[in-house]
């Protein structure tokens, strides 16, 4: 019954502010309008216990609606201005007040004032994102908040963050029953920050060698503690680290593999030297990017499922190059492989050149969806970003449907018979000259999927395909032409392999030993992971 | 028998030689050439190709405000397709066979370092617009980007400042070349001299377009719990959309750890979503959103040329730093020659010094009178929601350049230059 009341009441507070400005202690507004940032961050702290009534306050200067005016601190809204101090509309228009510059700093301030202001008012998520910013980000001044909030809270996921919140700033206490209990509770942290609040409580002074200095820490039990906390932090650090870089592997060759599939076919089964494959990429990307602008256009309420509509549009888009490419220059050309090489590379210079002429030499923007920003915590200490965990399921879908097309299908059949032997399958009639058009359309879609999914997460420019060439060429030699499982292994593997490597020796090193490791490994072994058996091998 | 079939042989190259050179000659007489030296292609062709079109812009200005010395300029706009050893057979084939007289060029270090040659040999002028790395100082170039105490250390200085966060620990990131290892030398030890210790800094580089940046993400993440952290990025081209994608993604937000990059402006963000990364930094010379009569007159002559022009996307074009220094740049050169009389290489270098100009950055920008540099003020922005820079820090007034840094050692003799 009362906390419904004291919500009603908030919605009043709320509603009033809305159209008569709530009046503020004169040392905040003064403070807020100051141009010393110190004292400014204060006004803002000091906001956070000032009650509802300040939320439009934080609203208006995380929006830049605030400056000053005449030499005292007003917000903007609607176009009038309003004096922070009397909550009374003045006769000036929004075009002369100055605005006071936001850093970083007092955006730090801002939110941490914000989420102490949800804590206690927000819904469960509004709670659970504060609570997630107070763990990163407090100050001394919410300790009271915090003690009130975590005492109150039902859900446990909120109140185990605020716990870690108000253990932060506990381990400062005078009292080493708090300090030893503050130490206790971070012992439950994934945050490697943690472990630099909580070295300073197990080191020495320095001293004199054979004297040690005295502890920074006074009280035995609460050393302990901390030691055992930084002990249990670190194993949880470190195995979640260790995940974290299989999942940046896996997902960096999900990345090749989309890049290599569509030449896997075209090259690996197909046997053309297409150097043009990464332009087939680029024409993927670009279409999405044209996709992506039409629903802007359109249908911007349905924006966040534009990737989507653009999967289709890739494939097809792109096999119909492939497709013109393969009439009109290729089929001339099989079986000569030099002829074909200069002959695809030309052809690439041309869409490099047209895109650029078309839409420009700059990158292209592409927004990702809703759905594809930002990551989701695992467990706490790892959370993954959605684009690249959407992009691996991509990756193992796209496989699929090529798998399935290649063993389950009339077509597949046909290409696969093609490929072993060609004038056998003219003989029991298969269209061969259709089967090669169709395998290097599809082939060249696959192409176009692998440019949508480049698109989300990497640059969208004329020249993009040039940068995966080279690795789509690697990742196919290595794992054996013809072979759809070869590629799928060698762009694991060298994804895996690589971030491993990354982690150790530094990008540049890493992208060295992958190349020394693939020459090495194709000398010893030519016909790369997976050898094709048995006659038409020998060709 | 043999004397005359020489003679004739020789009148007949003269007269083809007169041939060819009388219109040249003809042409020579009422135009002054001028040469433009960007690529137009291949992955610097991002950049580049925005500065070719306001050095075309500005000669436009200049020729309808009735030229140079009673003549108009001609634009001789070859491509060196991004292709170093490329940059310096088109600048011999602009001085020694186009016979310009000034050429307005280059973006990387790489290209400059690679046309320098050809310059000194032929005592011809090139006016170079980028921030770059320092330790150089040619007769036959005019500097007209910051040099690392106009960018890089007011940039760090502000980083370690209250203001702007009290960053502890330092990321020092980079492609890998010559820009970004001098200018991560210098700053390391600036860092030195203000007591920041080794075990607080990290160096880390990518190769040229790289585009998987998770495990370096991973590890400033790693880095930045040991205490206050900011990144320095001299990343180049390309890999920064990948680099502020992760970033964004990653959750890692410019009130934690912010970035401040040297060579992200306008331009290279037109390829970003830039509401994850509100309140990162860059350092520069000039905004695009910074307010004055100059820039809101350079901005809408811009706009209006890319329109009459068909640039593509003509509607969005924006204006950043290097465009700004190229104005700049032919502005003073047009200065110098009418200070000077002549287009004469000598008498042109002569006159720059002290040369003036009131620049769209809002402050009037003075060349050095010996070390071939202009006074840029140093400002920093902030990343804001439409891809444009806030500005949150700038310099009283413009600073004079320092090319050999007095962080490197060895430099102690060249601080009078």
């Amino acid at each position: 019954m009362l906390s419904t009341l004291f919500r009603c009441w908030v919605l009043t507070l709320a509603l009033v502010a809305g159209s008569a400005q709530a009046v503020l202690a004169p040392e905040v507004v003064t403070g807020l309008g100051s141009s010393d940032f110190n004292e400014r961050i204060a006004a803002i702290e000091a906001l956070t216990v000032a009650g509802t009534d300040a939320a439009p306050v934080i609203e208006a200067i995380e929006s830049g609606n605030f400056g000053s005016f005449d030499g005292r601190a007003v917000i903007v809204r609607d176009s009038a201005v309003v004096d922070l101090a009397s909550g009374e509309t003045l006769s000036a228009s929004p075009a002369d007040v100055t605005t006071l510059r936001t850093n970083n700093r007092v955006r730090r301030a801002l939110a941490t004032a914000k989420a102490g202001l949800a804590l206690e008012t927000g819904s469960d998520a509004e709670r659970l994102a504060a609570a997630e910013q107070l763990r990163e980000n407090t100050s001394p001044i919410l300790l009271p908040l915090l003690e009130r909030a975590a005492a109150n809270e039902q859900v446990a996921a909120i109140r185990d963050l605020l716990v870690l919140a108000k253990a932060r700033i506990q381990l400062e206490s005078t009292e080493p029953a708090e300090r030893r209990a503050a130490a206790e509770a971070l012992g439950g942290s994934s945050d490697r920050a943690v472990i630099t609040l909580l070295k300073p409580l197990v080191e020495r002074e320095a001293g004199t060698p054979g004297a040690p200095g005295a502890w920074l820490e006074s009280d035995e039990s609460v050393r302990a503690a901390a030691a055992e906390a930084i002990a249990a932090i670190e194993r949880r650090v470190a195995f979640a680290q260790n995940v974290a870089t299989v999942f940046s592997g896996l997902s960096l060759g999900s990345i090749l593999l989309l890049a290599a599939l569509g030449l896997a076919i075209t090259f690996g089964v197909m046997g053309v030297i297409n150097m043009a494959h990464g332009e087939l990429l680029m024409v993927g990307a670009y279409a999405t990017y044209l996709v992506q602008n039409l629903f802007r256009l359109h249908f911007p309420e349905y924006f966040d499922y534009y990737v989507l509509a653009a999967v289709p549009v890739a494939f097809f888009v792109a096999a119909a190059v492939g497709i013109v490419m393969e009439r009109t220059v290729l089929r001339f050309l099989y079986g000569r492989p030099l002829e074909s090489l200069l002959a695809t590379w030309g052809i690439s210079l041309v869409l490099i050149q047209a895109a650029r002429v078309t839409f420009g030499p700059q990158n292209l923007e592409l927004t990702n969806p809703a759905w594809m920003a930002g990551s989701v915590e695992v467990f706490a200490g790892l959370s993954l970003p959605w684009n690249r965990i959407w992009i691996l399921g991509f990756s193992v879908f796209v496989l699929v449907l090529l798998w399935a097309m290649m063993q389950k299908t009339r077509l597949g059949m046909f290409v696969r018979a093609v490929t072993q032997n060609r004038p056998m399958a003219g003989c029991v009639g298969v269209p061969t000259g259709r089967v090669d058009m169709l395998a290097f359309g599809i082939g060249a879609g696959v192409a176009g999927l692998g440019g949508l999914a480049l698109s989300q997460i990497a640059n969208v420019g004329p020249a993009m395909g040039q940068g995966y060439i080279v690795d789509s060429f690697m990742v196919v030699v290595l794992g054996g032409v013809g072979q759809l499982a070869g590629a799928v292994s060698a762009a694991f593997g060298l994804g895996i392999f690589s971030k491993f490597l990354e982690g150790w020796t530094g990008a540049v090193i890493a992208k060295i030993l992958v190349l020394v490791f693939i020459i090495m490994f194709i000398q010893k072994r030519p016909q790369g992971i997976f050898a094709l058996k048995g006659r038409f091998a020998d060709q | 028998m043999q004397t005359r079939r020489t003679f004739i042989k020789s009148l007949v190259l003269s007269a083809s030689i007169a041939a060819i050179g009388m219109p040249m000659a003809a042409s020579a007489a009422d135009t002054i050439k001028v040469g433009v030296l960007h690529s137009l292609s291949g992955t610097m062709a991002i950049s580049e190709t925005a500065l070719k079109n306001v050095a075309l812009m500005t000669i436009e200005e200049i020729n309808a405000a009735g030229g140079v010395l009673g003549k108009k300029l001609e634009p001789v706009v070859v491509d060196p397709a991004s292709n170093w050893p490329l940059f310096a057979e088109r600048a011999r084939q602009l001085i020694s066979q186009d016979k310009v007289s000034v050429v307005f060029g280059c973006w990387t270090s790489v290209s400059r370092k690679s046309v320098l040659p050809v310059f000194k040999e032929l005592n011809s002028l090139l006016f170079y617009p980028v921030q770059y790395e320092g330790e150089e100082l040619e007769k036959n170039v005019f500097y007209t980007g910051a040099a690392p105490n106009q960018q890089a250390i007011p940039a760090t200085e502000y980083l370690m400042s209250p203001e702007g966060g009290g960053a502890k620990r330092f990321v020092l990131l980079g492609t890998d070349y010559v820009y970004p290892r001098t200018t991560n030398k210098i700053l390391r030890a600036f860092l030195h001299s203000k007591g920041v210790k080794d075990s607080d800094i990290m160096e880390e580089y990518t190769p040229f377009g790289h585009s998987d940046y998770q495990t370096i993400i991973a590890n400033i993440k790693k880095f930045s719990a040991g205490g206050k952290t900011a990144v320095i990025s001299t990343i180049n081209g390309d890999s920064n959309v990948p680099f502020y994608r992760e970033l964004g993604n990653a959750g890692l937000k410019a009130t934690d750890v912010p970035v401040v990059a040297f060579s992200v402006g306008e331009e290279e963000l037109r390829g970003v979503d830039t509401k994850p990364l509100l309140g990162h930094l860059a350092a520069w010379n000039y905004f695009m959103s910074v307010e004055n009569p100059e820039n809101k007159a350079f901005i809408a002559k811009y706009k209006a040329w890319a329109k009459a022009n068909n640039v593509p996307n003509a509607d969005t074009v924006v204006t950043n730093d290097p465009m700004e220094a190229t104005y700049v740049g032919i502005h003073m050169w047009k200065q110098a020659v009418e200070k000077a009389g002549t287009t004469d290489t000598d008498k042109v270098i002569a006159a720059m010094g002290g040369q003036t100009f009131k620049a769209p950055s809002g402050y009037t920008l003075t060349m050095d009178k010996t070390n071939h540099h202009l006074h840029k003020p140093v400002l920093i922005g902030e990343v804001t929601a439409d891809g444009q820079f806030d500005v949150v820090w700038e310099t009283k007034e413009p600073i004079r350049a320092q090319p050999w840094s007095p962080f490197i050692k060895g430099n102690e003799s060249k601080q009078g230059l």
